[in-house]
């Protein structure tokens, strides 16, 4: 730090030192290694900030994955891990290219730092086109977080509804007879709800796209009428029953999962938002041995925004 | 290069051949709106948060007006749940966090560093729009009827059972948005005192100030990222019903309430720290002697800043918490009172022997001391499970933070005030007048909050807009209190603002400091120190470098202050303390 510290007057002073200054170099500081220097220390410093945001739902899914474990094994069924697995690859191949770009800066090359930064950028749409086409899947689904756009309300008041239809069939039933839409309907926890999970690819393909989402009883048809039918029909459908709770559940994890992506995703477009100006400015041929911190500090920020996915990748899609 | 250099030299002095200051260097709002310069920077600040203190201590009085009688007296009880949540939200998020760091530091750190700016300028400009985007949603929220859930934002009020939704999202998001004005300043201020120490100066010859706000930095940085997300969650809860908090959605409202106090402790002591830096600095420059223990306040500032991350649980005591969680809590928020007993003691034994000089600043430095240890000392009563169950959210818990941070966080902001006030504007205030403004403000303080322990104590409950007749003498005395304060309030803004256009002209070094900002005019100009007079660092504390000048109503550099780090050695602070009495040299 010895070499950092700055006079204080030099800001008037800058032809006492009688060679010229980068013209890039603010006038409160006292060379242009301790404006990188600073330039650096405030960015790590500002990651570190991330990293605690980052951090705060990071804490929440671990207190939810060790609450809700049943839900995470529900709902981690639902994403394509295929997708998910390009995105990591895309990502890292981005801040590859981007890594590159900072070296080339540093190197004067500016035109090499302006291709690069192009590829980092593309890096970027793409991994935003697959997580769009992930989204939409979803939504497509009916698997999203909330009341006013996502049909999980609906999807759990008519399982509920079905619910107490089956409790009034039973208590009319005699005990001996054995009702086992009620048995099916309260499953152990721990046992995945058949049905639900949607990864029975035939029941996905009978139902269409809601029968990915939470694959109704098949007696039920695609009407789902709620606990309109007789008593047969819940027997018959016994084995497919959906728990409401459990549909609860994975809207648990699918709350996380779009917390988590949809900040991370911000973060992207933030990300790429930067990497296009400084792409300009490489155009522009503005980066020189000495002046290069921009590309450093915007790669940096890429580099977290990265490693960040690293760690959302395996927590999300490799879950068992 | 050259010949902007000439021009900018050309522009340094006004037509009376003196130096232009950073007050007159370039006029008209828009100056000031686009500034770069740390000390303007610091005097927006200073004008808004004051005005946010101002709406706080309003909604303040009507809450105390209110509890004139129990029941209705000028308010329904829809109305006083709204005044109160406004009035903590106001206090704590507008005034109290950024007060002494965003205004106080941002004038007074770059120049006590010796230095021309922070490190990143543009940023600081950013944090105070920052502040006043938050700012403008916080009154916003009023206009949607106002938010009802105590500034805390406790899950289930905000989630679910509070009617004024879009008001509560507007105040999240105001909380947000301070919340990034708050870490940018946090992570400008800590890179400055790594970047930017004037040459020479080591870390140990920074002002305990600096310290403060180096310690207050880390917080920042740290903790409030952490709310940040929490009130997203609770934004996306409100809005997309995602079910975090909530336990109709499988949601948890503990998890806010630990969520939200990782950062909110931490965050207590942002609040508190700056104002022990002032302290630090201010009860050296009056007693016109060296700090005791230098290395020991500046260490017990890290210490507490570390210590409150691990704290939080003692928010939670009869939440839920297990009591095996509780005890570890309890234990470590016991721990806290060392470093802060240490500072304590350091202050002491600073006055000990000193030639004390019983100035406005100084008078509120020493109430600080007297109150912040009646806050401190009641936090253990509260820190303790088994009172702590019975104290939990009664008056008793509303007096003991209302000593700490009013007393604590707001005492040492005037002390600030006016310690630094002729060093920002180069006016002399009256000291007499801010002695009755310090008197009525000091005693009101008091009689506001001393009885509310005893209610407290007694049951009363916190946030209850009636209560029994019993408790009806304590709370009308601690209303007239608050009218005290509120008068002594209006006094010292008056002192204050009669000062700028009547005020006797400042010398550079009114009071005695020994920091660098008093080696420079007042004000300063706009580079911080006069182009030809470089600061002269050494030991920030040596009162031999200074002496008294009849002539000039103030104190000059005699020598260069000792070249040696601040901290010295027990046998030197004993000689110190024998050779007392003859320095300070004003023979009182």
């Amino acid at each position: 730090m010895t070499q950092a510290h700055a006079t204080t007057h030099d800001a008037h002073g800058h032809d006492d030192h009688g060679h010229a200054h980068d013209p890039n170099q603010a006038h409160h500081f006292e060379s242009m290694e301790q404006q990188v220097a600073s330039g650096k220390l405030g960015m790590w410093v500002f990651l570190a900030t991330e990293i605690l945001m980052f951090g705060g739902l990071f804490c929440a899914y671990a207190v939810w994955r060790a609450r809700h474990f049943e839900a995470f094994e529900i709902g981690h069924k639902q994403l394509n891990t295929l997708m998910g697995f390009i995105n990591t690859l895309v990502l890292i191949a981005s801040s590859f290219t981007m890594a590159w770009a900072v070296r080339t800066a540093q190197l004067n090359k500016n035109k090499a730092t302006a291709v690069l930064l192009a590829l980092t950028f593309l890096g970027g749409c793409g991994f935003m086109t697959i997580k769009y086409f992930e989204y939409k899947a979803k939504w497509d689904h009916g698997i999203f977080v909330g009341e006013p756009w996502g049909h999980w309300n609906t999807f759990r008041e008519e399982a509920k509804t079905e619910l107490e239809a089956e409790k009034t069939a039973t208590q009319l039933a005699p005990p001996t007879t054995g009702t086992p839409g009620l048995v099916n309907a309260l499953p152990t926890p721990g046992k995945t709800p058949e049905g639900f999970i949607g990864a029975d690819a035939a029941a996905a393909d009978a139902h269409g796209h809601e029968a990915e989402a939470h694959a109704p009883p098949a007696a039920h048809g695609e009407g789902h009428e709620p606990a309109a039918e007789g008593e047969s029909a819940h027997a018959a459908a016994g084995e497919h029953h959906i728990d409401p709770d459990d549909a609860l559940k994975a809207r648990t994890f699918f709350s996380i999962y779009f917390c988590m992506t949809g900040l991370h995703g911000l973060h992207v477009l933030v990300g790429m938002g930067l990497i296009a100006w400084i792409f300009f400015r490489a155009l522009k041929g503005e980066f020189t041995e000495t002046y290069n911190a921009p590309v450093d500090l915007v790669g940096l920020y890429w580099h977290l925004v990265d490693l960040i996915w690293i760690f959302l990748f395996p927590l999300l899609y490799l879950i068992s | 290069m050259t010949t902007t250099t000439t021009t900018t030299t050309a522009g340094l002095y006004d037509s009376e051949g003196q130096e232009k200051n950073y007050l007159n260097h370039s006029k008209g709002l828009w100056s000031w709106l686009t500034t770069l310069d740390h000390k303007r920077i610091g005097v927006m600040y200073m004008i808004c948060v004051l005005s946010a203190f101002l709406l706080g201590g309003i909604f303040a009085l009507l809450v105390r007006t209110e509890h004139l009688t129990g029941g209705e007296t000028i308010m329904s009880a829809e109305t006083y749940n709204r005044v109160f949540t406004l009035h903590g939200a106001v206090m704590v998020f507008l005034f109290i966090i950024p007060g002494i760091p965003a205004a106080l530091g941002n004038f007074v750190m770059p120049i006590m560093l010796g230095t021309l700016d922070v490190v990143f300028p543009r940023l600081n400009l950013m944090s105070w729009y920052l502040w006043m985007t938050g700012g403008v949603f916080f009154v916003a929220s009023l206009a949607f009827g106002g938010i009802d859930t105590g500034w805390t934002f406790y899950t289930p009020y905000s989630t679910t059972y509070s009617p004024y939704g879009p008001a509560i999202i507007c105040a999240l998001s105001g909380a947000f948005i301070l919340g990034f004005s708050s870490i940018l300043t946090g992570v400008n201020f800590l890179a400055t005192m790594h970047m930017l120490r004037a040459k020479g100066m080591s870390w140990f010859q920074m002002p305990l100030f600096c310290w403060s706000l180096y310690a207050t930095a880390i917080m920042q940085i740290l903790a409030t990222p952490v709310l940040a997300i929490t009130l997203l969650l609770l934004i996306a809860e409100r809005t997309l019903s995602i079910g975090i908090f909530d336990p109709s959605l499988g949601g948890d409202p503990v998890l806010f309430q630990h969520f939200f106090w990782f950062y909110s402790h931490p965050a207590v002591y942002i609040m508190i720290l700056p104002a022990m830096g002032v302290v630090s600095d201010v009860i050296a420059v009056y007693s016109h002697k060296h700090i005791f223990g230098y290395k020991f306040i500046a260490f017990s500032s890290v210490a507490i800043a570390l210590l409150g991350f691990l704290v939080w649980g003692h928010h939670l005591f009869v939440s839920g918490q297990s009591a095996l969680l509780g005890t570890i809590f309890s234990l470590i928020t016991f721990s806290i009172a060392i470093p802060t007993a240490i500072k304590v003691f350091n202050w002491l034994a600073t006055m000990y022997k000193g030639s004390i000089d019983l100035k406005c600043a100084m008078l509120y430095a020493m109430s600080f001391i007297w109150v912040f240890s009646i806050g401190g000392l009641t936090g253990l009563h509260c820190a303790a499970i088994a009172t702590d169950v019975h104290l939990h959210d009664t008056y008793f818990v509303v007096a003991h933070f209302h000593y700490v941070m009013v007393g604590g966080t707001v005492f040492g902001f005037l002390a600030g005030l006016h310690h630094w006030w002729p060093k920002i504007f180069g006016k002399m205030y009256d000291e007499f007048w801010g002695l009755v403004a310090w008197a009525l403000v000091f005693i009101g303080f008091n009689l506001t909050f001393f009885p509310q322990f005893f209610m407290g104590a007694q049951g009363m409950p916190r946030r209850y807009w009636h209560y029994e007749p019993q408790f009806q003498a304590y709370h009308v005395a601690s209303t007239i209190g608050a009218y005290m304060q509120g008068l002594g309030f209006v006094l010292l803004a008056g002192v204050l603002l009669y000062s700028l256009f009547a005020g006797k002209k400042a010398p550079r070094n009114p009071w005695g400091g020994t920091t660098l900002e008093w080696q420079t005019t007042s004000p300063p100009p706009l580079e911080n120190f006069p182009h030809d007079e470089p600061p002269i660092v050494g030991d920030p504390y040596d009162f031999h470098a200074i002496e008294y000048k009849e002539e000039l109503e103030g104190y000059v550099l005699v020598a260069a202050p000792a070249a040696h780090d601040a901290e010295r050695s027990i046998v030197e602070e004993i000689v110190e303390g024998a050779e007392a009495d003859s320095y300070g040299s004003r023979g009182n």
